[in-house]
């Protein structure tokens, strides 16, 4: 028998979820807020939500102070260079974990993900000192391998699981049908992982985007991702709080909107799995 | 040609062995069937002819070449496997002819073939859907036209039939024999279900516990089964295994009597051959009559009698086994003479 929901049931169910909803919506909400509004505004208490001088000086102040596009040029590189990379490296080594274990499989997977578990600022000073010494300080190349290392243990933990679901014999059919493991991987498995990767490629797109530990210490102009972009508006003279949204509304704007477009993909690749 | 040989083929997952030696020739064009209960090691064992598992000693001769260390697609094998193991993600004509796109046969040919192969299995009409549009007994072809289009030395079928329902099974029993004879290509069938052996085979290996049992043509194993697993394990319902006082008699550890091959009287008195008993069940199909009989100091006996019987439980019955269908066997269980 069917549960019946009653209308109240429904309406208070639904407020609940727009009411979480809200809570989590609102730092956003308010960020892109503030950033139409005056310095002197951003701060008045009470703040207005709505009523206020609306304004774009805050954006035109933050293009001539810095150079918006080099940064999210930095960020677009990095962020989508190490995801290229860091798949790569990904696909054949959750292949192997998944179709071809051997005894220390687990322990591998583990170790992986046990170097995610350490802070990375304990790792801070041999990181800087190697970049320094190969000349990899603000670089690009830089950011991009020390974010796909950073996020290579997710990525195959993400991409192993998605194989995992991939029945064996299909794999052994192509086997028999002549597929050296090259085309298995080309032909069978990765389009019938298409849900699973272009959710890992995402989640990684976006966890790199938002990466500030690793390029904030080790770049500062040249390479300088968005997220320099909007600290650098953090600064010791003072917090600019309209300018400092409207850099972070710019620097978020890119990734909310692949995001919103990739949201499908990225739910059924989250759930990829959970119901047959 | 598709002659395949095993000479001492062992496998062993670690500590554990599967296969303890086996020795089989198994002739071009036969259809060979290994059947045995689960966890006997015949798909183990099919699945090193295939090559996707290697052995770890031993030759496996592919008209005489050995192919130990050859991969799977260099072996000349084509297979179906138990739960398909179609492509979802192309069509049916996709999945045909994905061995011959891997062997880089041109377009043209390609599309010959695959049309050969579906118009074979009754498949023209669906082979632009894709595996999930299909129902249980079409994906069943489509997995068995990959298999054939290939033109291999010889099938290898994993308990291909074991996801479909009963009807279908039957029907799809009769299409791949058929198949089989026509195209005269070997054929290494894997199933746990005798009846499958008994109607597909030219010949059947049974297996046990890793150990190949006995080899033999259908009605060899059910006149003269080797011991007392093959016994068991060949025929439907089971063979009678009676020990004791009532195998002494026939100078014998144990005595087997199919259930077939039992008289079955009225009266209750018992003659010097037969043993009485009380009927605990009566099994009325119309076709047979199944009965089970308590038979003291013996247990419970199976008897079928052909057609119609007019007998309940509760009543008194007589068991005669005809006395050249009684098989004797010692005491390791091996057939006597």
């Amino acid at each position: 028998m069917a549960r019946r929901s009653s209308t109240a049931r429904t309406l208070v169910t639904t407020l609940a979820a727009w009411i979480v909803g809200g809570i989590i919506f609102f730092p956003i909400l308010w960020m892109v807020l503030t950033s139409f509004k005056t310095e002197l505004e951003a701060f008045a208490m009470p703040p207005s939500l709505l009523f206020f001088h609306w304004t774009t000086e805050n954006y035109a102040t933050v293009q001539s102070r810095s150079d918006y596009l080099l940064h999210a040029m930095n960020s677009i590189v990095i962020a989508g260079g190490s995801t290229l990379i860091a798949t790569a490296i990904a696909i054949p080594a959750a292949w192997s974990m998944a179709f071809a274990p051997t005894r220390r499989t687990r322990d591998v997977l583990l170790w992986m993900l046990s170097t995610k578990m350490m802070p990375p600022v304990g790792v801070l000073v041999p990181i800087y000192l190697i970049c320094r010494d190969t000349g990899l300080l603000d670089t690009r190349t830089g950011l991009v391998i020390v974010l796909c290392l950073g996020n290579l243990p997710i990525v195959v933990w993400m991409l192993f699981t998605y194989f995992k679901e991939i029945p064996r014999d299909i794999l052994e059919a192509a086997r028999m049908d002549g597929a050296t493991i090259g085309r298995e991987l080309v032909y069978v498995l990765l389009p019938m992982a298409v849900p699973g990767i272009a959710s890992t490629l995402l989640l990684n797109v976006i966890l790199a985007w938002n990466e500030a530990f690793w390029t904030l210490n080790l770049s500062t102009s040249e390479a300088a991702p968005l997220t320099v972009f909007i600290a650098s508006y953090s600064s010791p003279e003072g917090l600019f709080w309209a300018k400092l949204s409207a850099a972070s509304t710019l620097a978020v704007a890119p990734i909310l909107v692949l995001g919103w477009f990739s949201q499908r993909q990225l739910v059924r690749g989250l759930t990829f799995g959970a119901v047959k | 040609m598709g002659r395949i040989t095993l000479e001492g083929v062992r496998k062993s997952f670690g500590s554990i062995d599967v296969i303890h030696g086996a020795d089989l020739d198994i002739e071009d064009g036969s259809f060979v069937v290994f059947v045995g209960p689960s966890g006997c090691g015949k798909t183990t064992l099919l699945r090193l002819i295939a090559g996707l598992e290697d052995v770890t000693a031993g030759r496996i001769l592919i008209d005489g070449v050995n192919v130990v260390g050859v991969p799977p697609a260099k072996r000349g094998l084509s297979m179906v496997f138990q739960s398909y193991a179609l492509y979802p993600h192309m069509s049916v004509r996709g999945n045909i002819g994905f061995g011959l796109k891997m062997a880089g046969l041109p377009r043209a040919e390609i599309a010959r073939k695959v049309q050969a192969a579906a118009a074979t299995l009754n498949l023209t009409d669906y082979l632009d859907r894709k595996p999930r549009e299909l129902s249980g007994g079409q994906r069943q072809r489509v997995a068995i036209g990959r298999a054939i289009v290939r033109e291999p030395k010889a099938f290898l079928f994993d308990e291909p039939l074991s996801n479909l329902d009963a009807a279908l099974r039957v029907q799809m029993r009769l299409e791949v024999t058929r198949l089989q004879r026509h195209l005269g290509t070997t054929a290494v069938y894997v199933t746990h279900d005798q009846v499958e052996a008994m109607t597909m085979a030219h010949r059947i290996v049974v297996l046990n516990a890793g150990r190949i049992e006995q080899v033999g043509s259908p009605l060899d194993l059910y006149r003269h089964p080797a011991n007392l697993f093959v016994a068991g394990f060949i025929g439907s319902p089971r063979m009678n295994l009676i020990g004791q006082r009532a195998a002494a008699r026939y100078g014998a550890a144990t005595v087997g009597v199919r259930p077939e091959h039992m008289r079955v009287g009225r009266d209750g008195a018992g003659g010097a051959e037969g043993w009485a008993g009380t009927v605990s069940a009566a099994e009325h199909l119309g076709s047979d009559t199944f009965l089970h009989v308590d038979v003291p100091d013996i247990g419970t006996v199976t008897a079928r009698c052909i057609g119609e019987r007019d007998i309940v439980i509760g009543d008194s019955v007589r068991l005669d086994p005809e006395p050249d269908r009684v098989h004797r066997f010692d005491r390791d269980g091996r057939a006597l003479p």
